[in-house]
């Protein structure tokens, strides 16, 4: 199907001699913001590599905008962040993206407007290694939004921001979204779950729920989305015990 | 590979080295240094311009392999390997932007020694100075080439120091400096000849004595230049674009 920008089906992937994603089968439309929620350990980063084509998978498939992930024609255009910023903590800000962009071949007023969008003006001439932890991360997101990536995968990029910048953040993604560019945005932390469009809930490498946030609030008749989330894992647990 | 990537990456990585002014002065200092302390040590002109210029060709050598080795863990543990491996960035590019900015460091390295040497120290070089960095160079780029391939086996930067001595030592135990090549047993003489070290000290001992370019010198070119093609191939092996 042509809306749907990545199409995940039946993946594994054993990591560290175990299986730590058991079969996982999904896809994610055109111009939507999918949050992948889950506790730490659950297999967020290990789908989010499968995804961006890093990930050496044992079985499945993963296709990226009709092409099976990490083929060469993506690397334009998908733009990726790393949960640890993935950044030269020797250079400045400015000479980071300088070199990302050059390497993507993104014009030139592009350093400037990423810059601006995560809100680093002031930063751009400092040396990585002395910003603060959001700072920091926020300067990795600005890489992965260099050029014009058509799907975006970022890993935990609001972690230690301030309320305001991550409101800020989240306008953005929306802004994206409008646009027509895809996002997959991982987070721990519940309350940015209402902010995404869809939700995948993820526990111990297996997707509990696939749905919208009204959705999910819905099927599990629970206020908000903890409560929803616990309610699906007490499901899960009666289901293996019957 | 893609000569605006290269030549990016060269750039990118020559801007760390400018905001890094110790890890600068010291790959110049510090060869300056033990040229002096060596050429006192010895305090005989004609010793010294006997290894004087082998060490010219070692020290690029080593200095290269072990910025290579750490920088190039850098960038594997700190995540920058991972996403460029996402953009469009071939491992060419890569391996050869690496060589460009550090073939040029090493080039300013050895344009300092040397003049020191052949200046104050009163080193008589028989052959071409051109030659002389020619070969410096391309000693430095074996030193690279080997580095980037000995920091795919190491986990942490402390391993990937201990590789320096592992593979650095043993080349310069058996290249001809401490005992002469043909002095040495057979099996030794054997090893000696299948490790690049061992070319690049001939080289030098062939230029500190020969006012022309000999055919000795110019197969230990060859063959430097080949084990650096081979070493850097290897590396790009190592890099690879999915990980477990």
């Amino acid at each position: 199907m042509l809306s749907s920008v990545v199409s995940v089906s039946g993946l594994r992937v054993d990591r560290g001699g175990r299986e730590v994603l058991h079969g996982l089968t999904f896809d994610v439309p055109r111009g939507s913001v999918v949050g992948l929620l889950g506790p730490s350990g659950c297999g967020k980063t290990t789908l989010i590599r499968s995804v961006v084509g890093v990930q050496v998978v044992r079985s499945g498939s993963v296709t990226v905008l009709g092409r099976p992930a990490g083929s060469p024609g993506l690397r334009r255009l998908v733009g990726y962040s790393t949960q640890n910023p993935a950044i030269y903590k020797d250079l400045t800000v400015a000479e980071n993206l300088r070199y990302f962009a050059a390497v993507l071949g993104a014009p030139h007023g592009d350093v400037d407007r990423v810059i601006d969008e995560v809100g680093l003006g002031i930063n751009r001439h400092q040396v990585v290694a002395t910003l603060s932890g959001g700072e920091l991360s926020r300067a990795s997101l600005a890489a992965a939004l260099l050029g014009s990536p058509e799907l975006l995968v970022l890993d935990e990029p609001t972690v230690g921001l301030d309320p305001v910048l991550r409101q800020e953040l989240w306008e953005l993604f929306h802004e994206l979204a409008d646009r027509g560019v895809t996002l997959i945005v991982s987070s721990h932390v519940m309350d940015e779950a209402a902010r995404c469009g869809r939700l995948l809930l993820m526990r111990d490498g297996d997707i509990l729920a696939d749905d919208s946030p009204g959705g999910l609030r819905a099927a599990t008749g629970t206020a908000d989305l903890e409560a929803a989330f616990l309610h699906l894992i007490a499901e899960r647990q009666e289901a293996h015990a019957s | 590979m893609n000569v605006r990537i290269t030549l990016a990456t060269t750039r990118r990585i020559l801007s760390q080295l400018r905001h890094d002014h110790r890890t600068v002065g010291l790959l110049i200092g510090v060869p300056s240094l033990l040229m002096i302390l060596l050429r006192y040590v010895i305090d005989n002109e004609i010793a010294f311009d006997r290894f004087g210029p082998m060490l010219l060709g070692i020290f690029p050598f080593i200095v290269m392999f072990i910025v290579t080795s750490v920088g190039t863990l850098r960038e594997r543990t700190g995540g920058t390997l991972e996403r460029l491996m996402t953009t469009p960035l071939g491992k060419l590019d890569l391996l050869l932007g690496y060589a460009l900015a550090f073939g040029l460091l090493a080039l300013v390295q050895v344009a300092v020694v040397a003049t020191i040497s052949m200046t104050w120290l009163g080193l008589d070089l028989a052959g071409p100075v051109w030659v002389l960095l020619l070969v410096a160079v391309l000693d430095a780029l074996l030193g690279m080439a080997l580095g980037l391939f000995a920091s795919a086996f190491a986990r942490t930067e402390f391993q990937a120091v201990q590789f320096m001595p592992a593979f650095v030592l043993p080349q310069a135990l058996l290249c001809g400096i401490v005992v002469p090549h043909d002095q040495m047993a057979t099996w030794l003489q054997w090893i000696s000849n299948a490790l690049p070290l061992t070319y690049a000290v001939e080289a030098m001992q062939q230029l500190a004595g020969n006012t022309d370019i000999t055919v000795t010198l110019l197969r230990d070119t060859v063959v430097i230049a080949g084990s650096t093609i081979l070493a850097l191939t290897l590396g790009a092996a190592t890099l690879r674009r999915r990980t477990p």
